[in-house]
């Protein structure tokens, strides 16, 4: 029984993301918007804990299977875009490690000078 | 051809991933890429279209509105953190988000790309659901901008370990942040399996960083 309450509760939080997603016009999707409905209800005292970490931990457990459809769909696009690719290759690998290390690099920054100041 | 075909070869290539990994243990077996790999190849072999294979595939698409719904959990479990570190965590991501947009559009100098190639590839940090609105949005193509996401999600995916090692990032909450900023979704699944802050703070940045690019996108994309 305690599934049942927990996918109520998550699929109406995804329902209400959705329907923001729809009223709201801006490029945020509705999971955002569901993401932030949740983490208030939980801040709130609304919704606890338990009444939607196991459905919660399951489909967090699932998400990288989520992805494969959107991935294997390159193949449909591979000839369209042959002209591009290697640029497009080389630009999304070299961003991915810079961004990487410009956020590691200053998160680790500020996070020293902070407790410099403190000491 | 059956509904569940696409669901089934899905799962069973993630789960043959993910046994290759436990069993030699090396990062660049990432049960994604692998379970991508063998789809691919698989249809290939068969000659089944990619049409019918995601007839019953993209049932498994429709959970990632609700899995990222969940992001909130690992967020809210570790929310003393993130108010204690809220002047790092924000200047991470956004320095991030900025990091992203500038190499893009240097980099895209450089090749000399079209804008409409450069315009697809801005918002390629961030989730696939905020980045296809981006780049629709800046008059991308949107096909482009999803395999860019992709693919930067699965690198930052495999490399994170090693490539954390090469900066010496060793902190959980940089790890976490840079992760999700540079990597989203498929990024915080490995910082999830790092640990519960890395889960959390990579969490909160595919939602801020999401945000963030949405803003600065309308003021780079003129640029090309």
């Amino acid at each position: 029984m305690k599934y049942v309450k927990e996918m109520v509760i998550i699929f109406g939080i995804t329902l209400a993301g959705e329907v923001l997603n729809q009223l709201i016009p801006l490029p945020v999707p509705a999971g955002v918007y569901g993401l932030f409905l949740l983490l208030g209800l939980l801040c709130s005292g609304i919704v606890s804990l338990p009444d939607v970490e196991h459905v919660g931990g399951l489909l967090l457990d699932l998400m990288p299977l989520m992805f494969i459809p959107a991935a294997v769909g390159i193949i449909e696009q591979v000839e369209e875009l042959q002209s591009v690719l290697i640029p497009v290759l080389f630009i999304t690998v070299a961003t991915t490690f810079i961004v990487m290390a410009v956020t590691g690099k200053v998160t680790e920054l500020v996070l020293k000078r902070e407790k410099g100041r403190k000491e | 051809m059956p509904l569940y075909f696409g669901i089934f070869i899905s799962l069973a290539a993630y789960f043959i991933g993910m046994q290759l990994k436990k069993k030699l243990g090396w990062a660049v077996l990432n049960p994604l890429l692998i379970s991508v790999i063998l789809v691919i190849a698989f249809l290939k072999g068969s000659g089944i279209s990619y049409g019918a294979y995601n007839e019953g595939a993209s049932y498994l698409s429709y959970f990632l509105t609700p899995a990222t719904v969940c992001l909130a959990i690992p967020l809210y479990r570790q929310l003393a953190l993130l108010k204690k570190n809220a002047a790092a965590i924000f200047l991470g991501i956004a320095s991030g988000v900025l990091g992203s947009v500038i190499s893009v559009y240097l980099l895209a100098l450089v090749f000399r790309l079209e804008n409409v190639h450069y315009v697809s590839l801005l918002p390629k940090s961030i989730t696939t659901a905020i980045g296809m609105g981006v780049s629709e949005e800046a008059g991308g193509i949107v096909t482009l901008t999803v395999v860019s996401i992709i693919l930067t999600g699965i690198i930052g995916n495999i490399a994170a370990d090693f490539w954390f090692k090469v900066i010496r990032v060793k902190d959980p909450i940089a790890k976490g942040l840079a992760l999700g900023t540079a990597a989203h979704a498929i990024g915080t699944a490995r910082a999830l399996e790092m640990g519960e802050i890395e889960g959390a703070m990579s969490s909160l940045s595919i939602a801020v960083a999401g945000l963030m690019t949405v803003v600065i996108v309308p003021l780079m994309s003129g640029l090309i």
